[in-house]
């Protein structure tokens, strides 16, 4: 057992986090109090290569293992959600989909520009009516001659709307399996097209500086050639897709519970109270040790997960954990940070206060923490 | 243009809390985490400026254990085309001449027209460049904030002196120079440089490999000895300003308009 990073993944963590605190810190808190997705911090992620992490030169990624990614992407959870977000999309759900599962000519057109960061993409999953029960998407497409009409909308949807949107992957209900249940296929939707509008969606609670988007479909049609791999394979894209997604909020998670441990520690130092550093009393100093032991545990849990999937091992189970478990250690030691920050940790002059807001979205998004635990129960034999 | 940095791997004073150790006798290491020294890495930088517009190569070298890969890979994943890992459990406990004795051997094996190191080191006392330099018998220019390429036999650096004041030197080719913060503006190590430079093997040198032996290097030749560590205990004269940081920003222009700071 060797639980010692490589030298190449020390250097990344060291480069994305000096990146991270000199690029994004700075801006994080006026970007989340405007409510503003920044162009300018976006441009330069891509430079530093935040795109693309685990795609092949080919097609103009960087490279490098999945366990690279997940450590960039916790680095710059560490200073803010929002970044954070806009990285974990783009690569888990904008550019994955199209890697894996998209054919030679799709992959050639898109992937380039995605993995430069000159262009962002979407993933059309979730609906008004379809959170959790994703299988039970009601936006559907016809194939027409030639060509998809896709009729419906999805909700939520991440880097869907921004200037430099191309466009989404959208899980539409293409016929009726013979079994009965619904044929789920993705079709890949191209910014501008007639009868597709993507709009951005205003006052959330968290990940301000993120882009999150409403997409509606009406008789849009596209070239039957946009179909993402197979048809009837959308459910099993999404699931392989999730799997992926999953990893990189965990990271989210351990990265955010990181910061918040950092800022909770540091301020136990420096504010004083009844004439020593808060940090001495000891029911203080606990809440940092629980820090400290669930971070750990935290790291441990994802890193071994993402070990089993650059290793071509089953992962499905540890990634469903991991998700679950950095969401919530993440949310404890939010709590932490702001109860030791006291009044301060309520008011937006402090990160706390952001990272407090942006935890809640890790036990929601790519499957709520209750899915985990259906999916963990699944495959423990439990239900 | 040959250009040779040599690099030193230092804990990272922005990640840590630097703790003195009970016994006195250096930092606490145990959860240090490490990085390549802030003077050096401005070092690299120019050097790979003066490379892209003059061409040539830049090697990057260190003296260290072999944690000081780290340092080296980093530099090379930032641009550097080469690295060079002097490494002996003989060079422990090298003094500052010690370590510019093991550089000269390995600079004496190759053929370099500039040769940089950082003005110091975090944990360092900033002998080295001068020392080496000095043993090379190479011209010298330490705090260097601006180099210019004149020709292949000279080029023109700027020194920043007492008081902000800014002096202009023609020195001639090959020397040394120590580089100071502020000289450009460093990259960030790129995520796909550094897959790039994943599989470049990097030579280690041995004290053997360089005609080096405990006579010159390591503790036993060491004539500067750390004998004690302590955080100096605080003095007068320092005046803790508090408040809110609007009253603590009045106070301080006042104080500094009183002592004639501000005009």
């Amino acid at each position: 057992m060797d639980f010692a990073l490589s030298v190449d993944h020390e250097i990344l963590r060291d480069s994305v986090r000096k990146f991270a605190e000199k690029e994004i810190q700075p801006v994080a808190r006026e970007l989340d109090k405007k409510e503003e997705f920044s162009y300018e911090t976006m441009q330069k992620m891509a430079e530093l290569g935040l795109f693309g992490v685990f795609v092949s030169e080919k097609y103009g990624g960087q490279e490098m293992d999945y366990l690279s990614y997940i450590i960039a992407t916790e680095e710059i959870a560490r200073v803010d959600g929002s970044h954070a977000a806009t990285v974990a999309a783009e690569n888990s759900l904008g550019i994955g989909p199209i890697y894996y599962f998209g054919n030679e000519a799709q992959k050639q057109k898109y992937l380039p520009r995605l993995c430069s960061g000159e262009a962002l993409w979407g993933f059309g999953l979730t609906e008004a009516n379809a959170g959790s029960d994703a299988a039970n998407s009601k936006t559907s497409a016809v194939l027409d001659g030639d060509e998809w009409v896709i009729n419906g909308s999805k909700i939520f949807i991440t880097n869907a709307s921004t200037k430099i949107s191309a466009g989404v992957t959208v899980l539409c209900k293409t016929g009726t399996r013979s079994d009965g249940k619904p044929e789920l296929s993705c079709i890949l939707v191209e910014t501008g097209t007639p009868g597709y509008e993507a709009r951005v969606m205003h006052d959330k609670m968290m990940w301000r500086g993120s882009n999150t988007s409403s997409l509606f479909f009406e008789d849009c049609r596209v070239p039957k050639e946009n179909l993402l791999g197979e048809r009837g394979h959308g459910f099993h894209q999404m699931m392989k897709t999730l799997d992926g997604g999953r990893l990189s909020i965990g990271a989210m998670g351990l990265g955010g519970a990181q910061g918040c441990f950092e800022m909770a520690l540091r301020y136990s130092k420096e504010r004083e109270q009844f004439g020593k550093p808060i940090g001495k009393f000891q029911v203080n100093a606990f809440k940092l040790a629980d820090m400290a032991l669930e971070i750990e545990c935290a790291r441990l849990l994802l890193y071994k997960a993402c070990w089993l999937r650059d290793n071509d091992m089953p992962f499905s189970k540890e990634a469903a954990m991991a998700k679950l478990h950095c969401s919530e250690v993440m949310r404890n030691c939010a709590n932490h940070a702001v109860q030791l920050h006291g009044g301060y940790g309520l008011m937006q002059e402090f990160d706390v206060e952001r990272f407090y807001r942006d935890q809640k979205l890790l036990e929601i998004g790519e499957g709520t923490s209750e899915v985990q635990r259906i999916v963990i129960a699944r495959y423990i034999g439990a239900l | 243009m040959e250009i040779l940095v040599c690099v030193k791997r230092v804990p990272d004073t922005a990640e840590n809390e630097i703790v003195v150790n009970s016994k006195g006798s250096d930092i606490e290491r145990g959860d240090l985490v490490y990085s390549v020294n802030e003077w050096d890495n401005y070092a690299v930088e120019e050097a790979i400026q003066i490379r892209d517009n003059v061409g040539g190569t830049v090697t990057v070298v260190t003296v260290g254990d072999d944690e000081s890969e780290e340092v080296l890979r980093r530099e090379m994943a930032m641009g550097a085309d080469k690295g060079i890992l002097l490494s002996d459990d003989l060079f422990n406990g090298s003094d500052g001449k010690g370590i510019a004795t093991i550089l000269k051997a390995e600079i004496q094996k190759g053929k370099y027209d500039l040769i940089m190191t950082g003005a110091l080191a975090d944990d360092g006392a900033g002998q080295v460049g001068g020392m080496l330099a000095a043993m090379l018998d190479l011209p010298y220019a330490s705090l260097v904030n601006k180099i210019k390429i004149v020709s292949d036999k000279m080029i023109r650096v700027g020194r920043e002196i007492e008081g902000g004041n800014q002096e202009i030197n023609e020195i001639d080719l090959p020397c040394v120079l120590s580089i100071q913060t502020g000289i450009n503006e460093p990259r960030y190590v790129g995520i796909r440089g550094i897959r790039k430079v994943a599989s470049v093997e990097i030579p280690v040198h041995k004290a053997g490999d360089l005609g080096l032996d405990g006579t010159v290097v390591g503790a036993s030749a060491a004539k500067v000895k750390k004998v004690d560590y302590f955080v100096p205990s605080m003095g007068e004269g320092a005046e803790m300003l508090e408040g809110s940081t609007d009253e603590i920003v009045d106070k301080l222009i006042e104080l500094l308009k009183a002592k004639g700071g501000i005009k």
